[in-house]
Formats: structure tokens, C-alpha cells, sequence
């Protein structure tokens, strides 16, 4: 086979890898060039250096060693059978690129991924190997985003470790039916064991650090920014019930910093039995929502599912919405007298209004004009909350409050 | 009172107005009575009052000062004198940051937001250019950018730590910053042509931008949201929005008439061969065929969320086999029994009834690890009679191959494990009981027990008793031997 031209490779094995959701290069460690030969920082919440017309933040290089690929699932672009185009880079060119895009400022990093070639550990083998060019040979200090072959001996996985700032393994699909069906090589066991062997490396680490007898021993970091996950949504027939009982499990089990939702997206090629329709993006964001409830909110998932039905999310309004929607009861809560967990749980209030209200109301009572300073969501507040001069009376109970919120049916389609 | 005015040369530069601030804050001037001008502004309408006397100090808030050195930067020509108007209050008011609701805080808040996104996106649309390495191969770059407020002097230090190994020049109308031996010159403005407009890898960027789109999730707001067009003239990429844009239909529809093809014929060469199930072995013969088998168990649901099963561990030969109750948290996560804080004390209490855990099998009444996720949590689970039950299949199958003299149970699964009925430790323990395969039982607590006692005293009599038990277990052994 002929070497393809770079150019040629790059746009093959980017079209590869788009699939994948997660981009982000938050989270790690504070980390920086100065005095030294090389580049590179992290730190922070992490930047996004560009965006596509998809909407989607561009702050890693994001390709694929090789779209080349043993295994056969079936909602991939990537599997076996298919006919599109393959390429394969190698380790010094993946360098090269990372470090020309970095210095120009184009990104923060790399996030690394591969089709299965060969076996599981020959393809980590060549991963971790880029990522040890990039920061032993090239002193690159950005960041790091390797993901972890399922099934790789757990050497490899410590290895990676020590080079990336983020692991992830994917679990693809939300239900272990699923992945029997669409994904026949993977196991959910094996992709939970390489969590779990993350989640090990990880927590060693921080120990060791926490040991540490001397404040200037250095032990090892290991993956700073933690694990992540992937899964596709509306690919099978799982429930949003079932993803958010996955997510759950996944968030315990190994403390994953985040489970990114992915709507599955016609891809070229596609396997015939897959749906050929426009991605559930409506879905995705409804998820997301959930995600945030169940992490930052204090929500649990049967609360969640509560406003669900038939164990899909409302599409039409979102989750804490449509909670609250079904617990009036619990409504309207005084601004100035509520706790922060109640607060938490008023649909239009956020994680940082809520802090801004806690702080405002200790310096004196917030009365309704005040709201617009302290979010940006009054008219959706208004009627699940008091305030001495604001009593939403009939409102909070009133038949059509659903409908003030939901959009009509039309832009629904267009929303989709 | 006279009005005074004030002329600021440098618009941006915080230590100009500082100083002017300070004084007039000491002179106990307020606000209503300045006016704050940039220089090359319309003449002087005022005449000069007196000198300014200082007749108080002033010690300024911390956060505030750190946050009029952002928000002077603003291009709002009023932020002089709003800034100074909130200085003045907050003399007075040492609380007045924490006042959200007060109409200064908000105005200064939401100037500092608007800073600082524009710093993050300066930080994040800055693109260079290359122009060439000196003598020893250090890359020199050099970039055009326009942002909205006078932010040069605030961003230069983020893009030092990061391009700390390169010599780099950042323009903008305004100012511009240079980093060259390592040292950081802030200077005046430039224009758009004294950077090159073009470079090399900047075909790269626009094919890996091109092709990481994906048509079928066209969402133009959300992109415009977080890249304003006004960033869109410096940025390489952006030439190819609109006809991206515009093909993304048709290439999604492309996907859909030719959904469904025929394999690649070439698939089978590289594709993973026959069947990957795990073959479980069919008859059991040692303890890696059961562990083998033990592995693969899906008899009870518990399989569905554990990471794996935990067998058993230990010689053959062992005399004595402790057997617990499940696998917790960290063993669940190593796949090895006993390696938790439960563990832990099991082998200090071990030691001390001088027994060395290597001579001795250790396993678990149920294989894998039962909980409920509770945010960031495993809450540990006790198993159900009928998962025990079930998981005795497995017990019994060790309990056959290793045919220990002693069986110790740590806990009431154990137990239940091992007997088949439901009883309490506290009748079982002290005693010796045979079990149907003739072995010895040992009956005492399960480790955890013992770290859940809030009461130390009790803790520790437990913990003697514990250990008591466990020394039974070796005398016990002894003179069978």
C-alpha cells in the first residue's frame, strides 16, 4: 500500500475520530514552560480554541493513530467491514502535527485514539508511545488526552498514566444487551476492569503524594484530570432510565470526572441496521441536563426519572423543570430563608446564582428587582419563588405553567 | 466646589489612574466633582483648582484593587470614573463587593466579566505565524490580533509560561508584546501588515478543521455563541465556515442513500477471528479451572455492575480457609479478597494470633461485589440469603478442592455460606462445630464489624475477642496436625 500524503491522512483519521465527544482539557494540574527549553501549559478551566459550525469546542488535536481496526461494532465508522478510506499515522508524525498546531496556537493538546490493530496491547503500546515523544523527547508540557485501549495489560495503563493528563475507555453503548448486539468484541467487564485499573493508578498516586515525607519528593502524577467515558445515545433501544443508571454505576465505580453522551450520527458507510436519522441532539442536551442534576444538584435518578416517562426524559422541557413540575408541593420557596440544597432545586436557578443569592441575602433581604441581578433567568424563577414583595399565588399551581415553558410543537421538529 | 479634571495619558495602564485615584481619595475629592479625561480629548474647560492636601490615608480593598486592574482596561470611556466612584464607596462600605444587588458591584462585576472573556478568548483565538529560527534553531511566531478592550499587557503572561522555549510577538492596535531572550517587552500598537499573512501550516489546520465537523449536527448559534464573528477576520479557519455550512446537507444525505453497502471484502484478513466468548472449563478439576470458571459467573444479577468477580486466594495445601463475606469497594476494583481497610485489619489482627495470611486460602461467601451508587459512593450492600445461596455453588466447589481442617466465617453471610441455615455469631462463637465435610468451624465477626464500633472501649474488646478467635483457629490447626 502506498504512503498517503500527509494532508490526505490527517483529513481521513480527524473524520475518524469526531465521534468522539469529549474534547475537554480541564482539570489537571497547573503546569507550565517557564524556564525550560520547551512548551506547553495547562491549568485552569481549559480553552477552546476554535469551534466548528457544529457547535462543538476544537481544543485538542483529535485524531486516530489508525482507523484500521480487528473489531466490528457496528454503530462505528471505524468497524472492519466498512468501506471507507483507512490511513495510519505514525508516532513521529502525530509529534510533529501536535507540536506545529501547539505552537501556533491552534490547541491545547492532544486527545489520541486508535482502531484495535493487531491486539489490544500493541495498539496501547503505540499510543503511550507518542504521548512519551511528545513530553520526554519534545518536552511538550500541554495536555494530554490518551484513551485507554479496553483490555490492555494494566503495565500499559500505568504507563499511560504517567504521559497523559486524561484517560478514557468507552463504554459505548449504555446496556450490557446492547454491546452484545452491536459491539460482539467488547465486554463490559473488560472495559470495567481498565477502569477500575485507572481508578487505582489514580488514587495510588494521590496517596503517595499525601504520604509523601519530604514536601519536596515529587512522586509521579497519573492521570491529573481522571478518566471519562463515552456513550451513544439512540443508537439501541436503551432508555434514558438505563443510561442514567449506567452513568450512576460508572460515576461510583470509578470517578469519572465525566460521562460524555453522544447522539449517534450517521456515519458514512453505515451498517444497515442502524437508524439513518438525524442525531437525537435534542436528547443528548436533555441528558447532559440530567448528568448535571444527578453531579452538581443533589438530585438522584429516580427523582429525575420522576418527570420522565416511560423512562425517557421530556424533550420539550428540561429535567429539573419537569421535577418540579410534578412536586408543586414543594413550591414556592422563600429566596431569603430557603437552604442552599433547596435553592439548588428551583428551575432557573444555577449552581452560581444560587451561590450569588446566598451571598446577597446575608447583607440583607432580595426583593424581586433584585432577582435580574443575581440570574439571568427571572421570568422562568418567578413562579416557584417568594420574596417580600412577590408572591407567585395561583401561578405555581396553575394548569398551564407546563405550557408556558414548553415550546410549541413546530419548533420542536426544528429543534431536533 | 470646583470641578477637577483629570487627564489620563495612557488609557489601560492601571498604576496612571492608581496614583491619580489615590490622591484624590486622600483629598477626600468625591466623585460628582471629577472628571476623568484621555488625553487628546477636547481642551480643558476647567481651570485648575488648588493642589490636592491629603487629609486622610486610605487603605483600599485587596479583591477591589485587583479587579480595578482588569475592569481599567475596559474600553467603556466612563470606567475611569465609575471605578473611582465604587473606590470611593467601598472606603466606606468595606462590604460593598459582596452587595451583588447594588448597582456599582453589578455595573464593576459584569465589566470584569466582560474582561475576561475577552482575555480567555484572546488567549484562545490568538494564531501565529511563523517567521524563521535564529542561529540556534529557536522558532520565532508572530501574530495580528484585535481584541476588544486594552487587554495586551493583562494576557502577555499566559502566553509567556506557555511559549516559554520560543521567541514570540503578539500586535494589536493598541499595544504589542514580544518575548525574546526570555524576557518580555510590552510597546505601542501595530497594524495588520507588519505580520506575514500566511503560513505553511495553516492548510493543516483548515483540513483538520474541515474534517473534525461533523455535517449531520449543524448548530451555527451554538458556534457564534462562543466565537463571535468579530474574532472570525484573524482566524484562519473561519474562511471555511460558510462553505461548510453550506455542504453539510447535501454530504449528510450522500450518507443516507448509500447507508447500506456491502462488507469490505478485505475486512476478514484483518478482522479479530472466531468466537472470543471465554471458554469456561468443563469440569473443574484445580482452583484455576474454578476460578476460571468463577470469572465467567452470571448465576445472580450481582455480575451486571461489579468490575469482576473476586475469587478465592491461597495455597491448596492451606490448612485453615477464612471465609468473608463479599467483595468490597477496593477489592471489587483489584480483583483480589481482603485488600481493603477491612483487609488491612484482618492481617494486623492475623500477626498478632501469629498467623501469616500467605499459609492460609481466603475467599468470600459471595464473589462479587453487591452496592448501591450514591454519588461519588459504593455504598456496600449486604447480600440477600438467595445470593449466598446461589454463590454457595462456588464455596462449596473451593471448600472440596482445598479440604481445609478449619473453616473460619468472619460474619453472618459466612455463616449462612457455609451452613446453609441463618444464625446468629453469637451462638455459633466459643464453640467448635463439625461442618457436613468434617471440617472444624470457627465462627466470629466479620472484620468491618469491628471498624464500624464508635465506641473505642468496646472496639477494643471486640477487636481482643477477634483475635482470640483467630488464635483458636491456629491451636486448633496445630494439633490436628
Amino acid at each position: 500500500m502506498s504512503e498517503k500524503p500527509i494532508l490526505q491522512k490527517l483529513a481521513v483519521l480527524a473524520d475518524a475520530a469526531k465521534y468522539d465527544a469529549s474534547c475537554a482539557s480541564s482539570g489537571t494540574v497547573r503546569r507550565d514552560s517557564t524556564g525550560t527549553k520547551g512548551i506547553g501549559s495547562t491549568g485552569g478551566m481549559g480553552i477552546c480554541h476554535s469551534y466548528a459550525p457544529d457547535g462543538r469546542c476544537i481544543s485538542l488535536l483529535k485524531i486516530l493513530l489508525t482507523n484500521f481496526c480487528i473489531y466490528d461494532c457496528r454503530f462505528c465508522i471505524n468497524r472492519a467491514s466498512s468501506n471507507v478510506p483507512r490511513a495510519r499515522f505514525n508516532p513521529a508524525e502525530v509529534v510533529r502535527l501536535t507540536l506545529d498546531f501547539y505552537k501556533r496556537n491552534y490547541i491545547e493538546g492532544l486527545f489520541l485514539s486508535s482502531g484495535i490493530i493487531r491486539s489490544e496491547d500493541y495498539t496501547m503500546e503505540q499510543l503511550v508511545e507518542v504521548a512519551r515523544l511528545l513530553r520526554e523527547e519534545h518536552r511538550f508540557g500541554g495536555y494530554i488526552h490518551l484513551k485507554t485501549i479496553a483490555g490492555a495489560s494494566p503495565e500499559l495503563i500505568a504507563k499511560a498514566g504517567l504521559y497523559a493528563d486524561r484517560l478514557s475507555t468507552n463504554v459505548e453503548l449504555p446496556t450490557e444487551d446492547g454491546l452484545k448486539s452491536f459491539a460482539p468484541e467488547k465486554k463490559p467487564q473488560t472495559i470495567r476492569k481498565t477502569m477500575a485499573n485507572v481508578r487505582v493508578g489514580v488514587e495510588d498516586a494521590v496517596d503517595a503524594r499525601k504520604d509523601r515525607l519530604l514536601r519536596k519528593a515529587r512522586p509521579p502524577r497519573f492521570a491529573p484530570a481522571g478518566q471519562s467515558t463515552q456513550m451513544i445515545v439512540g443508537a439501541d433501544s436503551a432508555r434514558d432510565d438505563d443510561i442514567l443508571a449506567s452513568a450512576t454505576s460508572l460515576y461510583s465505580g470509578y470517578r469519572l470526572r465525566r460521562v460524555y453522551y453522544s447522539a449517534y450520527s450517521p456515519i458514512p458507510d453505515a451498517s444497515s441496521d442502524l437508524p439513518p436519522v438525524r442525531p437525537p441532539l435534542m436528547r443528548e442536551h436533555r441528558l447532559y441536563q440530567a448528568d448535571w442534576l444527578l453531579r452538581f444538584y443533589g438530585f438522584d435518578r429516580a427523582e429525575i426519572m420522576a418527570g420522565a416517562s416511560d423512562g425517557m426524559l421530556d424533550l420539550s422541557i428540561d429535567p429539573k423543570l419537569a421535577w418540579a413540575l410534578q412536586r408543586r408541593e414543594s413550591f414556592p420557596v422563600d429566596i431569603n430563608r430557603a437552604p442552599r440544597e433547596m435553592l439548588l432545586r428551583v428551575p432557573g436557578l444555577g449552581t452560581k446564582a444560587v451561590d450569588r443569592i446566598i451571598a446577597a441575602r446575608r447583607l440583607g433581604a432580595i426583593r424581586i428587582g433584585d432577582l435580574a441581578r443575581l440570574t439571568a433567568s427571572v421570568k422562568k424563577v418567578l413562579p416557584f419563588v417568594t420574596t417580600p414583595d412577590w408572591r407567585p399565588g395561583g401561578l405555581t399551581d396553575s394548569a398551564n405553567l407546563r405550557a408556558r415553558f414548553a415550546p410549541p410543537p413546530e419548533q420542536m421538529s426544528l429543534a431536533l | 466646589m470646583a470641578m477637577r479634571e483629570i487627564i489620563l495619558h495612557q488609557p489601560g495602564d492601571f498604576e496612571e489612574w492608581r496614583s491619580h485615584a489615590r490622591v484624590l481619595l486622600a483629598a477626600r475629592i468625591p466623585p460628582e466633582d471629577i472628571v476623568w479625561r484621555h488625553s487628546g480629548e477636547s481642551a480643558s474647560l476647567f481651570a485648575d483648582p488648588a493642589p490636592l492636601q491629603p487629609q486622610r490615608t486610605i487603605s483600599l480593598l485587596r479583591e477591589l484593587v485587583t479587579i480595578a486592574d482588569r475592569v481599567i482596561c475596559h474600553r467603556d470611556d466612563g470606567v475611569p470614573s465609575r471605578l473611582y466612584r465604587v473606590l470611593w464607596r467601598s472606603l466606606d462600605d468595606r462590604r460593598l463587593l459582596e452587595r451583588r444587588t447594588d448597582p456599582d458591584t453589578d455595573w464593576l462585576m459584569r465589566c470584569d466579566k466582560a474582561i475576561r472573556r475577552d482575555l480567555h478568548k484572546m488567549h484562545a483565538f490568538v494564531r501565529f505565524r511563523r517567521v524563521g529560527e535564529d542561529e540556534t534553531g529557536r522558532e520565532r511566531f508572530i501574530a495580528w490580533f484585535e481584541p476588544e478592550h486594552r487587554i495586551v499587557r493583562l494576557a502577555a503572561p499566559f502566553f509567556r509560561k506557555r511559549f516559554y522555549g520560543m521567541d514570540w510577538a503578539i500586535l494589536t492596535p493598541d499595544a504589542r508584546a514580544i518575548w525574546h531572550d526570555e524576557e518580555l517587552h510590552l510597546g505601542p500598537g501595530g497594524t495588520r501588515d507588519e505580520v506575514p499573512d500566511h503560513d505553511v501550516v495553516e492548510e493543516q489546520w483548515r483540513t483538520y478543521y474541515g474534517s473534525i465537523f461533523n455535517p449531520a449536527r449543524v448548530k451555527i448559534a451554538a458556534m457564534r455563541a462562543e466565537m463571535p464573528k468579530k474574532y472570525w477576520h484573524n482566524l484562519p479557519e473561519a474562511q471555511d465556515i460558510a462553505p461548510l455550512i453550506a455542504g453539510a446537507e447535501a454530504r449528510v444525505e450522500r450518507m443516507r442513500e448509500t447507508a447500506v453497502s456491502l462488507a469490505n471484502p478485505r475486512s476478514d484478513k484483518w478482522r479479530v477471528r472466531g468466537d472470543t466468548e471465554t471458554v469456561v472449563p468443563e469440569t473443574i478439576a484445580s482452583l484455576d479451572d474454578l476460578n476460571e470458571a468463577v470469572r465467567a459467573c452470571t448465576r445472580c444479577p450481582l455480575h451486571c455492575h461489579a468490575t469482576q468477580a473476586v475469587t478465592g486466594e491461597g495455597p491448596r495445601q492451606a490448612r485453615i480457609m477464612l471465609v468473608g463475606e463479599q467483595p468490597g469497594d477496593r477489592e471489587d476494583l483489584e480483583g483480589r479478597p481482603f485488600v481493603g481497610p477491612a483487609g488491612q485489619l484482618l492481617d494486623e489482627a492475623l500477626a498478632e494470633a501469629g498467623l501469616d495470611r500467605k499459609t492460609l486460602y481466603v475467599t468470600n461467601a459471595v464473589k462479587h461485589f453487591k452496592f448501591v451508587a450514591r454519588g461519588k459512593r459504593r455504598l456496600h450492600q449486604n447480600p440477600s440469603t438467595g445470593e449466598i445461596d446461589i454463590c454457595r455453588w462456588w464455596l462449596d466447589q473451593e471448600r472440596a478442592l482445598v479440604r481445609p481442617d478449619i473453616i473460619v466465617s468472619l460474619g453472618g453471610s459466612a455463616l449462612r455460606g457455609l451452613t446453609g441455615k441463618s444464625a446468629s455469631i453469637s451462638s455459633m462463637r466459643g464453640k467448635v462445630h463439625a461442618l457436613d465435610d468434617g471440617a472444624r468451624l470457627v465462627a466470629t465477626v466479620h472484620p468491618s464489624f469491628l471498624l464500624r464500633l464508635p465506641d473505642r472501649e468496646r472496639a477494643k474488646v471486640e477487636r481482643d475477642q477477634f483475635v482470640a478467635d483467630l488464635a483458636s483457629a491456629k491451636h486448633m490447626a496445630e494439633s490436628l496436625a
